[in-house]
């Protein structure tokens, strides 16, 4: 009964507030919002906006960092898969890189903006030996006009994110005997994974690129914080009308996020062109016999590259922790000249009341999820039917709508109902982005659940209620553990939501650290990233932990 | 109660509008029953029809009549179909014994007396002692005989094979099979067997019904 109302619950869940915040953007946007006194239809707004300085310059390089990103993220993932797939390197760089999807997205960009930075860690370990500097160089590093930063950060980040969901899809292509029928024909290990296995395997994570795309073509905690800022790519200028005192810039800001969303739609558009375009070159390699059968250097280079990426994000991890200590830093001196927890002391009266709604939103909307994936998996398996093609489209499609497009909308609806900002509000959006995480994090083990132990349960006179506490959720414990991890991974690093529908009146430990972008004080940023990069890391431990209760504490228990 | 042995009264089982199969048979108390075929050919749709958990996907008609109860539409868990698979599918959260405590009915009270039920029925099986073991310590024809302990701890009323000797190898699965048929006899329960194993059939000793694909 209850499994019956989980996949509409789950829908209206997911498509309802998308769908009211796109039609709270649109009217705005046409001119018409009557809270604010005006309610005749027009164009002004767009006129407003487009006589905006230097919008060409934001829109390319949103444009340009969301496509440049995702290309480096999806080129590594493939160079790497195709050339050291069942090699133990690969094993090892899949236990390395699996933790990197729990941090943030703030706390890897300012990890990477200290590392690289002029100033950075990098370049006090090699000046003034190697440099000869004795000043940090006076060139722009970070926050570059070209987002050659921004572009970087980013790749970064989504390699974890796109290498685990091809990692998911492997299993379902014919990998391993593909790849041995290719080098019996003579082709090397790159090549013959492209030509054999790539492109089923490619059909499968497409969805997940697709999202990838759309996120960091509109990206805005990232892009504060390595992006460039004469002027900022568009999703961040939108941010800056939105929360102008000025509530008629709302107007332009509703018109610049249907852009935006034009924007992301439009790179989507313009990588399925490159799609084709890779399809016809590798169809013309595949029919010419091209073997490539010395790949050594491409191998390497996808190696290195996975590797590099890895440990750029840890060595972030790591330089944050120690500006967060740091007491005297001169450059080009390599380490402080003492430690000192004068940072954290100064921080930690203020980090009390973000750091707990961070954890309490995050607990509550990732319950929330899992009371209703569940019920959406049960029903599945009452109806026999896997999830459909539509409704596959609908999970992902928080992610992959462009978030300022909907959230400008759900906070002037929100606004215009006469509601406040409150924590219960600000669960229920993050649950829009949680859900499709934690549904897609448990859907696959809830799958594979081998349901002959169902039948064993059913003959045993065991009811279906008491099947699935007794039987299937204990046994699917750590699927469970690892999905609600992932959920609260996802709330802990929500930006653009908790921002928009807080209203600045509901910090969060991410909210607080993207804040602190502008101001440049390495230490307190350093205590801030740190935390935000702690809350889902402990998360995960937490989910190890009690799936392994489960399991420990089972023989000699009934 | 006597046993008065399980009835496939015109049981039909197809997938879309293609026919699978068609059975009509009775079969005694303490009598095994083989149905043999390729696979494909529905034998396995057949027993998750008698034990109510068919897949939505096939379309099946009949009545199951078993202790002169009709059981066609009462849900898996009314049904007392004791089901064992090709793997024992041992609950791995759970110790051997806490296996066999899940099977044992809820009218058996007292933590006491349950346990040594169970003990009871893991010396059956000749594994006396292995009460506390986790089942992912035990040796695979181990663990087919804590899985036929844990059905016969049910109750069942009647006992669904899955070829659940296919898994072992050819000695074990000799003395396994003598096992089950042996609580077969002793218990007088009806027993459904789908298998491809010629040898299966012959050791049962009882009828067999063979179909095509």
């Amino acid at each position: 009964m209850i499994a019956r109302l989980g996949p509409p619950l789950a829908m209206a869940l997911l498509a309802g507030p998308i769908v009211a915040g796109i039609a709270g953007t649109l009217l705005p946007a046409f001119g018409f919002l009557p809270a604010l006194g005006h309610s005749t239809l027009s164009v002004d707004p767009f006129y407003t906006l487009l006589a905006e300085p230097g919008l060409a310059r934001s829109l390319v390089s949103g444009l340009g960092a969301g496509l440049a990103s995702t290309m480096l993220a999806l080129g590594a993932v493939m160079l790497f898969v195709a050339g050291w797939i069942d090699e133990p390197v690969f094993q090892r760089l899949r236990r390395g890189l699996s933790p990197l999807l729990a941090v943030p997205h703030a706390a890897a960009a300012f990890g990477f903006a200290f590392l690289v930075a002029p100033s950075g860690f990098l370049a006090r370990l090699v000046s003034p030996e190697l440099t000869g500097w004795l000043a940090p160089p006076d060139v722009l590093i970070v926050n570059d006009p070209m987002g050659l930063a921004l572009i970087a950060g980013l790749a970064v980040k989504e390699t974890p994110f796109l290498f685990l969901m091809t990692l998911a899809a492997l299993p379902q292509t014919p990998a391993g005997p593909s790849r041995l029928l290719a080098a019996a024909l003579g082709y090397g290990r790159v090549a013959g994974f492209l030509h054999t296995v790539w492109p089923s395997l490619y059909r499968q994570i497409r969805l997940p690129v697709f999202a990838v795309i759309a996120f960091s073509t509109s990206v805005v905690d990232v892009a504060v914080i390595l992006g460039p800022t004469t002027p900022p790519p568009l999703a961040v200028r939108l941010v800056q009308w939105m929360n102008d005192p000025d509530l008629a810039m709302r107007f332009k800001a509703s018109a610049g996020a249907l852009l935006q969303l034009g924007v992301s739609a439009f790179a989507i558009f313009a990588w399925i062109g490159l799609e084709r375009l890779a399809g016809a070159v590798a169809r013309a390699l595949c029919g010419s016999g091209f073997r490539l059968r010395r790949d050594a250097a491409l191998r390497l280079i996808g190696v290195a590259t996975m590797a590099a990426f890895a440990a750029t994000v840890f060595a972030g991890l790591f330089v944050l922790a120690l500006w967060s200590v740091a007491g005297l830093w001169q450059f080009p001196d390599s380490l402080p000249d003492r430690f000192t927890l004068a940072g954290w002391s100064d921080v930690l009266p203020r980090l009390a009341d973000p750091l707990l709604r961070s954890i309490g939103v995050g607990a509550a909307a990732t319950a929330a999820a899992l009371a209703l994936a569940v019920p959406a998996l049960m029903r599945e398996d009452e109806t026999g039917a896997p999830m459909g093609r539509r409704a596959r489209l609908l999970i992902y499609l928080p992610l992959l709508v462009p978030q300022i497009a909907f959230l400008f909308g759900l906070q002037t609806a929100i606004l215009a109902a006469g509601l406040t900002p409150s924590a219960p509000l600000l669960v229920a959006v993050h649950l829009v982005f949680v859900l499709p995480y934690v549904f897609l994090s448990l859907s696959d083990p809830w799958r594979a659940f081998d349901r002959r132990y169902e039948a064993v349960a059913f003959g045993l006179g065991r009811s279906r209620t008491r099947m699935l506490l007794t039987v299937k959720l204990p046994m699917l414990a750590p699927a469970l553990a690892t999905a609600a991890a992932v959920g609260f991974a996802v709330s802990i690093g929500l930006y653009l939501p908790t921002l928009l529908i807080g209203a600045g009146r509901l910090p969060t430990v991410t909210t607080e650290a993207v804040a602190l972008a502008a101001g440049g004080n390495r230490r307190v940023i350093g205590v801030w990233a740190l935390m935000q990069a702690t809350l889902p890391a402990a998360g995960f431990v937490i989910a190890a932990m009690l799936s392994r209760l489960v399991y420990r504490g089972g023989p000699g228990r009934t | 109660m006597e046993n008065m042995g399980l009835r496939l009264d015109k049981v039909t089982i197809a997938l879309g509008d293609h026919d699978l199969l068609e059975v009509d048979c009775a079969i005694a108390p303490g009598e095994v029953l083989t149905i043999m075929g390729p696979s494909g050919s529905g034998k396995s749709t057949l027993l998750s029809f008698v034990a109510g958990s068919i897949d939505p996907a096939f379309r099946a008609s009949g009545r199951i009549v078993c202790a002169g109860r009709d059981l066609t539409g009462l849900p898996p868990q009314e049904r007392h179909a004791g089901i064992l698979f090709q793997d024992a599918l041992l609950f791995p959260h759970m110790s051997v014994g806490g296996n066999i405590l899940f099977a044992i009915p809820a009218a058996e009270r007292g933590r006491a007396r349950r346990r040594s039920l169970a003990e009871a029925a893991l010396a059956d099986v000749g594994l006396a002692g292995f009460y506390s073991r986790d089942p992912a310590t035990l040796s695979g024809g181990q663990k087919a005989r804590v899985a036929l302990a844990r059905v016969l701890a049910s109750h069942p009323s009647m006992l669904l094979l899955d070829e659940p000797f296919s898994r072992l190898d050819a000695d074990l699965r000799g003395r396994t099979r003598d096992l089950v048929f042996a609580a077969v006899r002793a218990r007088r329960l009806p027993a459904l067997l789908v298998t491809h194993d010629e040898a299966d059939a012959a050791a049962a000793g009882g009828p067999v019904i063979r179909i095509s694909a």
